[in-house]
């Protein structure tokens, strides 16, 4: 693992993830205000008293984006969580089982992948009410195709190898082989697909705080670009900062996952040298 | 391409199409309260609600109101909004052509400017212009639509006053013919561009890789050892790096649809974005469930589209 470090892209990212992790775990000891509390003028471009200003209703838009950074990636945590024990298993059980079964899941997989996500969140929001909970659900309902298919990938090849046989010669059940022998080698390939989709999800996340449907009890950096829409004229810092804060994100996740792909892959020669 | 290949394509359609309307199926049922009121959306009165019971047999087995529905989706019957007092049908119709000239224009703008880019970087791999394309490509993919939408707006538009900051055309003048299509043009640009980037760089990526690959392939050994010159030894790697675009496309058609609904918020486009913001203020749940299963059913089409056109590309695809 410390081998991704060894790549700028690579240290880059890890470096990024780590970063916006802990300041989305201490972002209520960091914030140096409530993010709905109104505590100055509004509409006050950058200061020394607030760093990235203040919004129309005059709260703090540092503290807002620290708590709308917790909140992306509480559900990007979340929804990679429901993802990835639904892809393992569903690989893991089609690449092992092979034949129908297998045919089944794939079609099932297609027919899951294809759903537009964003789309299907909103009418969830719309229906049950705004919530991150239902959110984190769709989403990772619907994010496990991906992960299901690198996991089967893996399977299919290794489930053949001579250890899987020598681990079932020596009494293990096809569970314990999968949990001890075929998983942690499809992890690196996994790894990857996981990063881009926690990249995925936070970008749908907040694209559903813009439209207004995110929950209006935690701060979200979707609903903070869609309050700026309104200001554009009088307050680009609204719109500037919560903006670049997505961006960030997704880029740390992204050069995470290429620099991990970079690791699973050596000899793919299509990546050249990392960057 | 065999017509067998076709047949086994077209087969993989229709569990696709059955997913998709018991996912919308079951969102409705499970919905809180009464599916009559995400099928008629919160609006309506009691004899509309009855109507609309009546319509879906929601009296009837759960099952066999799963058949209705179906039935009626697949006849292009998408529901009725309230709100605007029309079918779902016919309001998505309406705004439909202004978002897929946005799109289509988009797609075409970061093609061509992807296969450009993706190429400049392959033909000069790991050196300053490949390297400089590659972090442009991430930071691009990783650029939230809208916030590229809002720094456009605030630099582009309100900044120097080039561009318009919003609409589709000037409300101020009634131009008609050339005029009117070049005022029409005026308003794209900036919605277009901006949706452009985010596809730009995954073109630009994938095309890089493609021609990268393909570089060191032995055909292109022969090509440079028979002469050629470097222009046409490179529109041989194109070709095969080519063909991953084609099968992507198909892929990101939901995120294409997600990225304008987006970037025309921002600029008050008047497409399905508008349709899809003032419903979700109005909780008009038709209208959301017809957005859905427009969407939906586009990115199957897309997908069977571009599957067909790769095996036709590429006469290694074989369905065995």
């Amino acid at each position: 693992m410390s081998e991704i470090l060894r790549t700028p892209a690579g240290l880059a990212g890890g470096a990024l993830t780590v970063a916006l992790l802990l300041l989305a775990a201490l972002a209520p000891v960091l914030a140096p205000a409530d993010p709905f509390a109104s505590v100055g003028a509004p509409l006050m471009p950058p200061s020394w008293s607030h760093a990235l200003g203040t919004d129309d209703l005059g709260r703090d838009v540092y503290s807002a984006i620290l708590h709308g950074t917790r909140t992306s990636l509480v559900v990007a945590l979340g929804v990679v969580a429901i993802a990835a024990t639904l892809g393992v298993f569903v690989g893991a059980v089609a690449g092992f089982r092979g034949g129908s079964v297998d045919e089944l899941l794939m079609r099932g997989t297609e027919a899951v992948q294809i759903m537009p996500r964003f789309f299907l969140a909103v009418i969830v929001v719309a229906l049950f009410g705004p919530g991150l909970d239902r959110v984190v659900l769709v989403l990772g309902l619907t994010t496990w195709p991906a992960i299901a298919r690198v996991v089967r990938a893996e399977t299919l090849s290794l489930a053949r190898r001579e250890f899987v046989d020598a681990a079932h010669a020596l009494g293990a059940t096809t569970g314990r082989v999968v949990v001890r022998h075929v998983l942690p080698n499809a992890l690196p390939t996994a790894l990857v697909v996981i990063s881009l989709n926690a990249a995925s999800v936070i970008l749908l996340e907040a694209g559903l705080g813009f439209i207004g449907l995110g929950d209006p009890r935690a701060m979200s950096l979707g609903y903070l670009a869609s309050n700026a829409q309104r200001f554009l004229r009088v307050a680009w810092w609204m719109a500037v900062f919560p903006g670049a804060a997505i961006a960030l994100a997704v880029l740390a996740l992204n050069l995470l996952g290429d620099a991990l792909g970079d690791l699973a892959n050596p000899r793919r020669p299509s990546r050249g040298r990392p960057a | 391409m065999s017509p067998r290949y076709l047949l086994r394509r077209l087969a993989h359609v229709v569990p696709a199409v059955a997913g998709i309307l018991v996912v919308a199926f079951v969102v409705i049922q499970a919905a809180p309260g009464d599916p009559v009121l995400a099928l008629a959306g919160q609006h309506g009165d009691a004899a509309y609600h009855a109507f609309i019971r009546q319509k879906f047999g929601l009296d009837r087995p759960v099952l066999e109101q799963l058949l209705v529905y179906a039935g009626n989706v697949i006849r292009g019957d998408l529901g009725h909004s309230w709100v605007h007092g029309r079918p779902v049908a016919s309001l998505v119709a309406e705004r439909l052509p202004a978002t897929l000239l946005l799109m289509t224009t988009a797609l075409v703008l970061s093609s061509l400017a992807g296969v450009l880019l993706g190429v400049a970087a392959a033909r000069r791999a790991d050196r300053p212009t490949d390297l400089g394309v590659r972090l442009a490509a991430l930071v691009g993919y990783a650029t939230p639509s809208f916030w590229l939408a809002q720094l456009a707006a605030l630099t582009l538009a309100l900044g120097t006053g080039l561009f318009p900051v919003q609409g589709i055309s000037d409300a101020r003048r009634a131009w008609t013919g050339w005029r009117h299509a070049l005022d029409v043009l005026h308003h794209l640009a900036l919605p277009a561009l901006v949706l452009a980037a985010n596809e730009l760089a995954l073109t630009a990526r994938l095309v890089r890789a493609g021609v990268v690959d393909a570089l060191g392939a032995e055909y292109i050994r022969t090509a440079r050892a028979k002469g050629l010159p470097e222009r046409a030894v490179v529109r041989h790697a194109l070709r095969n790096a080519l063909l991953p675009v084609v099968t992507v496309i198909g892929g990101r058609v939901g995120m294409l649809f997600t990225g304008a609904v987006l970037v025309e918020t921002v600029f008050a486009w008047p497409g399905l974005g508008q349709l899809l913001l003032s419903s979700v203020q109005t909780r008009d749940t038709p209208v959301l469930l017809g957005l859905f299963l427009l969407v939906s059913g586009a990115v199957v089409v897309t997908n069977l589209l571009t599957d067909v056109a790769y095996a036709w590309l590429d006469p290694r695809i074989r369905y065995e």
